[in-house]
């Protein structure tokens, strides 16, 4: 390897999902970049995640985002030459109670009146027929047709194929270890390489904070160990992705059988170390709360779980656009519930750099709304 | 069961056996756990109610585990048997299913001591059924006295000598044997001869199984190349190479064998430092004189860490228990050092033999390393040989890449079964050593859980999600 010096219109830390998609859009638009990952593509968050393509209960100024995401997933091979596994079989949020059933009529109707029409409420009736498997005592739901799901690592390493085809340079096992203003250009430094360029997008997920400290930014990001179980292979019982208002659960049945659980149950996370650590007492409750919703589950049999490290900011949702330096944009913390809008982000990171018109909106998402941060 | 113990002692092999009683004869609270409803590990299975009356059938070398039973029998270690441990964490919290019920409990010092697993033999067809392990058939024997008539024996090491020689003595008509121990393997082990030679009796003993099978009449072929197995749903023949020439013996029963490998998943899940010995062609536990792991009280003892036999891992369970008795304060130093001094000693002497055996019974690369495409690797999610090269092509760099691109190693074996040959085949596609790839990551649970257990778990401590 050289360390001589190399540079490019723009450099992306990090090879997740964001990172690679941001690359992909920006040599879409003839912006020499290159991708610095410190491990391998996908290795994070990006590679281990559950999987779900999601609009259902986003927070209100991910909606639109989601939404629009939604319709990239719907014809993504057009986009990365491969389908990344997604299957819009729906998503659905179980109410085992009134109370809960109401929960989520208040919140059918929240997302309506911003515009939005896709969660509507189903009763009993109709959730039986979504779901046949589902516990008797379970009275509605909120439902939404055409979320789905798509293959995590499949879909990073499709993104990072196709940047690479059009010319991105993807440097693994480079670590950003410093960067520095040098005239117009952002410095990054890695112990095997030394790279230049005046723009820089920071796509560090759960060490994204630390990147943006060296930016000039402050982001309060946690790094969090989200926890997954699977199966073994059982018959076919669910099509839905399915989740619940009173219990944290997120759950689906994959066409070879077995049964993925999840729903942001926490390990402990050592981001340093790329380690973690599962807790048995969090997959418990997991446990309970899946076997509450299909009884059916009491005949599982786990088979694997495995714990994902991913950037969790206070309020639960990203920080995406510029920073407040030149050539600075941010794209990071997505809070466990990144991979769904995976192919718009860098769309919008483009759009921003590229100075035109930004047709979503983004505000809610800037770094500059953590107090540190002088806001405007 | 208890809480919390001051050691708990997994796997009761003689490494196991020989742990929990020094532990025990020293006061410590000791757990002792395996999944089998009997003591014996693999080498000495069946031991305390052995129904096999003629001792000539399984030999010398397995009566000797019953001193050790008996011993241990006499201890007071808690014995818990037919039980699943699913995991050790590094903070020394052990899962354990037992009679549909999850624990979690303690200790303060764990000894892993989860003995040695068939190397994986994928050859077309391996997985056919009417083909297993040459151990299988010899658990059959131990436990149940089972045999398979006109089977054929294929593969090579002492252990398949071994079983086929049991046969032998208990009668049943063997098809065919066929070594499939590489010619060349005779002279690299040859500078590995001398210190060898401080257990010829082995050696001889060795030589006397081969010699017998060959005097029966049992048709025992050597130099063969090749080797498949054939039939539609089942097994039908066995095929290979001699002299350019194909062969073919129709069986319905084949035992396959090349060799034991440290059975390592538990560790490894528990966060234990892993290396690949290229001499052995499998994972060796990186552990200092005590068996110690980087792990802060967690220890690895006999087969489990790196083959050493029976009676070394009995001299590893001691050594391994004395370290933790000291380190629970329950001896002095100085009674620590007296008392496994000999165990050390004994210990050094049994290993003499293992670059001479690693050497003379290193199985063949083609059969470890599938050359056929469509060759299964991965039984659990039968991934082939060639799905891997491809997915390798599509830069998959390693074992952990590999799951995301085939689930390869992520069925109910969590790759106990094919890490081996996964990792050896990922390293001669890239040209580099199996140590420069990223090992397999490796989660609890290590072995399934039912769903219900784990949602019935009871909790040690209250903590938030
Ligand atoms: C278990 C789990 C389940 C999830 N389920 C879902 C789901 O169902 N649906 C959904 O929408 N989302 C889900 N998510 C969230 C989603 O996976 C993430 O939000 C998304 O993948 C984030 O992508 P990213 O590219 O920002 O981050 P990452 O994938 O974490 O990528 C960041 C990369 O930056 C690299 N990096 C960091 N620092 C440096 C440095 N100094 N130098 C070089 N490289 C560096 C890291 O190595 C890493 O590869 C889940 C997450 C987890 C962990």
């Amino acid at each position: 390897m050289s360390t001589s010096k190399q540079t490019a219109d723009a450099i992306i830390v990090g090879g997740g999902l964001h990172g690679c998609a941001t690359a992909l859009y920006l040599a879409m638009r003839g912006v020499n970049c290159a991708v610095l990952e410190k491990d391998y593509v996908g290795r994070h968050a990006s590679g281990v995640n559950a999987g779900g393509v999601r609009r259902l209960g986003r927070a209100l100024p991910e909606v639109p985002l989601a939404d629009t995401a939604l319709s990239i997933w719907r014809n993504i091979e057009d986009l990365i030459d491969d389908d990344c596994g997604f299957k819009s079989l729906g998503q659905v949020k179980v109410a085992e109670n009134n109370a809960e059933l109401s929960a989520l009529k208040n919140r059918a109707k929240t997302v309506q009146d911003i515009g939005f029409l896709h969660e509507e409420i189903i009763d009993q009736k109709q959730l039986r027929e979504l779901l046949p498997a589902v516990a008797s005592h379970c009275i509605g739901g909120l439902y939404v047709n055409g979320d789905g799901h798509a293959n995590p690592y499949r879909t990073v390493t499709a993104f990072k194929r196709k940047a690479i085809s059009m010319g991105v340079r993807i440097f693994e096992k480079t670590p950003v270890t410093e960067i520095v203003r040098h005239g117009k250009n952002w410095q990054v430094k890695s112990p095997s390489k030394k790279i230049e360029a005046p723009i820089i997008v920071n796509c560090a997920g759960a060490w994204g904070g630390s990147i943006a400290a060296q930016l000039g930014d402050y982001a309060p990001v946690e790094a969090q160990a989200l926890m997954l179980m699977i199966t073994a292979r059982m018959p076919h019982f669910v099509k839905p992705v399915v989740g619940s208002q009173g219990r944290t659960l997120s759950f689906k049945q994959f066409d070879n059988g077995t049964v993925m659980m999840g729903g942001a149950y926490q390990g402990s996370a050592e981001p340093e170390q790329n380690n973690t650590h599962l807790s048995f007492n969090g997959l418990a409750k997991n446990a309970r709360a899946a076997t509450a919703i299909f009884p059916i589950m009491r005949q599982a049999t786990i088979v694997r779980s495995w714990a994902g490290i991913e950037g969790v900011m206070p309020d639960n949702i990203p920080v995406i656009g510029a920073g407040s330096a030149d050539g600075v944009y941010h794209a990071f913390g997505f809070s466990a519930h990144g991979f769904a809008l995976g192919p718009l982000v860098g769309k919008i990171i483009t759009d921003l750099i590229d100075g035109g018109d930004i047709e979503l909106p983004i505000d809610a998402f800037r770094i500059r709304r953590f107090s540190q941060n002088k806001d405007i | 069961m208890k809480d919390h113990y001051d050691i708990a002692i997994i796997g009761t092999g003689p490494a196991g056996m020989a742990a929990a009683t020094v532990a025990s004869a020293h006061g410590a609270d000791v757990l002792i756990v395996d999944e089998q409803p009997e003591v014996g590990g693999q080498i000495y299975r069946g031991i305390t109610h052995q129904s096999i009356k003629d001792k000539t059938i399984l030999g010398d070398d397995y009566y000797k585990g019953q001193s050790l039973a008996d011993a241990f029998a006499a201890s007071n270690a808690d014995h818990v048997s037919g039980a699943t441990i699913w995991q050790v964490s590094p903070e020394r919290e052990i899962g354990i299913s037992k009679d549909g019920a999850a624990h979690l409990l303690t200790a303060d010092q764990v000894i892993i001591a989860t003995g040695a697993q068939e190397r994986p033999f994928p050859i077309p067809g391996w997985t056919l059924p009417g083909v297993m392990t040459a151990g299988s058939a010899q658990i059959l024997l131990k436990s149940s006295g089972i045999t398979f008539s006109n089977a054929v024996f294929a593969g090579t090491g002492p252990l398949l000598y071994l079983i086929a020689y049991q046969y032998l003595k208990a009668g049943v008509p063997i098809r065919a044997i066929l070594d499939t121990t590489p010619k060349s393997n005779r002279l690299k082990a040859l500078p590995h001869l001398p210190g060898a030679l401080f257990h010829l009796s082995s050696i001889m003993k060795g030589r006397k199984w081969i010699k017998a099978l060959k005097s029966s009449g049992t048709l025992f072929i050597e130099g063969i190349d090749n080797l498949k197995i054939t039939g539609k749903d089942s097994t039908e023949a066995i095929e290979y190479l001699l002299q350019n020439k194909w062969h073919r013996i129709e069986a319905s029963n084949v035992f396959l064998h090349q060799g034991v490998v440290p059975n390592v998943n538990l560790a490894m899940a528990s966060g234990c430092i892993h290396h690949w010995n290229e001499q052995k062609l499998c994972w060796h536990a990186s552990t200092d004189e005590w068996g110690s792991s980087n792990v802060p009280g967690i220890s690895i003892a006999g087969d489990g860490g790196g083959i050493g036999g029976a009676i070394a891992a009995e001299y590893q369970g001691r050594i391994a228990a004395y370290q933790a008795l000291y380190t629970t304060n329950k001896v002095k130093k100085q009674e620590r050092d007296t008392n496994v001094l000999p165990a050390q000693h004994a210990l050094t002497h049994e290993m003499r033999i293992r670059p001479f055996l690693d050497a003379m019974f290193r199985p063949a690369t083609q059969y470890r390393i599938p050359t056929d495409d469509a060759t299964i690797v991965c039984r659990c999610e039968e991934v082939t040989a060639g799905k891997i090269r491809e997915s390798i092509s599509l830069g998959c760099a390693g074992p952990n890449q590999l799951k995301g691109f085939t689930r390869c190693g992520m069925g109910p074996c969590q790759g106990r079964f094919c890490s081996l040959s996964v990792s050896e085949l990922i390293a001669k596609a890239q040209n580099v050593s199996v140590n420069e790839l990223e090992q397999l990551r490796l989660r609890p649970p290590v072995k399934p859980l039912m769903l219900a257990e784990l949602a019935n778990l009871t909790t040690l401590a209250s903590e938030d999600t």
